[in-house]
């Protein structure tokens, strides 16, 4: 692979910050946009622009075409058995609030266990304990060990037939660590537990079968996947999609309405009410497209090779301690401390220096105060990424060793 | 190279502030006390003060962690009101407010003293919550009764 012409497909990366060549690691937070998906958009505006599904104009058939061309390939790069498993969301959270919101609602009572763990992201922990406050369910926690992984022996307390609903984090945000998710699934499933990923750090990272995975549900953002801000998936196996009532209700998602009542669509349609996002569905397709070329088994091998070269060459730093797993098998994320320098200090010190981190508690409070850190700073790479990149990094580390020292 | 910018930020001064804060610690009651944080960064501060019949703040202290920034903000601030009265700590932290902020007024330097170092602040509008969050949690404990 050519990553240096891959890189070049990215506008954006081609800049002076602070006088700095930019060094942009901070693609967990959200990713950047290649051509393709930008001129997606704009040709979009440009040419074929008209609500989807409503009118027989040529421009709303272009339209719909594109729009429902977008949701083909959606379900073809995570291996859905159908496109009509495909609901369209804003991103992540709002795929999780869904699943909250109309599943959970549906089958949760007093006395059910929701099951999460103690790595998650905040939008996978506040819809399960607002659904616990409305249905007297009660959510429990898988710990995290000092590694940075889920706590087997707990596990198998944790998960028992009282639980009906088992969410977790694919790959973590705030530690790397990339949890085996196709083995916990398949022990969720040996009890009849309905099964919840969230994938934001893992789609457009490497390769994803949902069927092979076996779960339930799968969210992702497209954002962090060279997508536009705004657009996600949200993936439901059809079984469950069609108990599932409606969540949010408007046009759309009808067959037909009275003064009394109403009848909704099927899915994925029943879960789609008002005008979508229609141009980030399509430049979301665009985004897949774009992967899919480069190769999904390519970008996870990049990945992989960043993460490790990170992990290795930020070892070096006096004065760190990285997060998570300590090998290289994990996200291509690194969380670290510096005894030196909170990450705030640090991160204003590296953007002087042209170099993009996220500081902060990367929305996993309950995992910070597990590991006794107030916060941490994330480098957290793409392809387009480089060895150099890394090299600068560190350089720019131990300069701020040398500022705050 | 550095930019000037962010060597005003960072001065000398302030690293040693956060590093070594002054009037760091706890008082035991009788005091007023106010806990402040900013959710978004995760800086918590935890401020003690004692307050005498006649209005004056006799002592206080302060715990808390954070950025370089708002550590030193607190230590600085911990050392200039102290022995003022309640409403020379208001002014004090009006004028601070305002040199943080950078809202264009001149800076009262002899009311400020040392804490005018954290001037800097103001090129770093993101930062300027960090600046204050000692300052505010002071004004909630000089409120709460
Ligand atoms: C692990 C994880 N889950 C969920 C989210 C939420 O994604 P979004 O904000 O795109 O809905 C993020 C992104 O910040 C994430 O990293």
């Amino acid at each position: 692979m050519d990553w240096h012409r891959i890189r070049a497909d990215f506008p954006i990366l081609d800049q002076k910050v602070n006088g700095h060549p930019l060094v942009y690691l901070d693609n967990a937070a959200s990713s950047q946009k290649p051509r393709t998906v930008i001129q997606t958009l704009s040709h979009y505006y440009e040419r074929d622009n008209a609500n989807v599904h409503r009118a027989l104009h040529e421009l709303s058939n272009r339209a719909t075409e594109a729009f429902e061309a977008a949701r083909k390939k959606a379900a073809h790069f995570i291996g859905a058995a159908s496109e009509d498993e495909i609901i369209f969301t804003r991103g992540t959270t709002e795929g999780i609030n869904l699943v909250a919101n109309t599943w959970g609602t549906q089958n949760l009572r007093t006395g059910d266990v929701i099951l999460i763990t103690g790595m998650e992201h905040h939008s996978n922990i506040v819809p399960w304990q607002l659904l616990a406050q409305r249905t007297g369910a009660t959510l429990k926690y898988i710990p995290v060990l000092d590694d940075g992984t889920l706590d087997s022996a707990a596990i198998e307390t944790l998960l028992t037939e009282q639980v009906k609903l088992f969410a977790f984090v694919h790959v973590s945000n705030s530690l790397g660590t990339i949890n085996p998710a196709k083995e916990l699934i398949a022990k969720a499933k040996a009890l009849g537990v309905v099964t919840m990923l969230d994938g934001a750090q893992s789609a457009g990272h490497m390769p994803i079968d949902v069927r092979d995975l076996g779960c339930d549900f799968f969210a992702f953002s497209g954002h962090k996947m060279c997508g536009p801000t705004g657009i996600g998936v949200l993936y439901g196996r059809m079984a469950l999609l069609e108990t599932m009532p409606p969540w949010h209700g408007g046009g759309e998602m009808i067959l037909s309405v009275s003064m009394e009542s109403s009848t909704y669509k099927a899915p994925p349609h029943r879960f789609e009410a008002g005008t979508p996002d229609i141009s980030g569905v399509i430049a979301l397709g665009a985004a897949i497209d774009y992967l899919q070329a480069i190769g999904l088994e390519n970008i996870q091998r990049h990945d992989h090779n960043l993460a490790n070269y990170a992990m290795q060459r930020m070892g070096e730093v006096p004065g760190i301690r990285i997060l998570g797993p300590q090998s290289g098998h994990r996200g291509a994320l690194v969380a670290f401390h510096l005894d030196f320098a909170h990450p705030h200090d640090l991160v204003e010190f590296a953007n002087s220096h042209g170099v993009a981190m996220r500081g902060g508690h990367h929305c996993t409070q309950p995992l910070m105060k597990r590991f006794k850190v107030p916060g941490t700073t994330r480098a957290s790479f793409y392809f387009y990424n480089t060895i150099e990149e890394i090299n600068r990094l560190v350089e720019v580390l131990l300069l701020a060793r040398m500022f705050f020292t | 190279m550095l930019s000037d910018d962010l060597r005003d930020l960072y001065q000398q001064v302030i690293l040693d502030h956060s590093r070594n804060p002054r009037n760091h610690g706890e008082l035991s009651p009788p005091c007023l006390h106010a806990h402040g944080d900013n959710p978004s960064c995760g800086d918590e501060i935890d401020v003690w003060v004692r307050v005498s019949d006649n209005g004056h703040i006799d002592d206080l202290k302060f715990t808390g962690q954070g950025c370089a920034i708002s550590q030193a903000s607190a230590s600085m601030m911990t050392q200039k009101i102290k022995g003022k009265s309640k409403d020379e700590a208001a002014a004090v932290r009006e004028d601070f407010r305002r040199v943080v902020m950078g809202d264009g007024s001149p800076a009262d330097e002899d009311s400020l003293g040392e804490l005018i170092l954290l001037e800097g602040v103001q090129k770093f509008p993101q930062r300027v919550k960090c600046a204050m969050l000692a300052w505010r949690a002071l004004e909630q404990a000089l409120e709460s009764k």
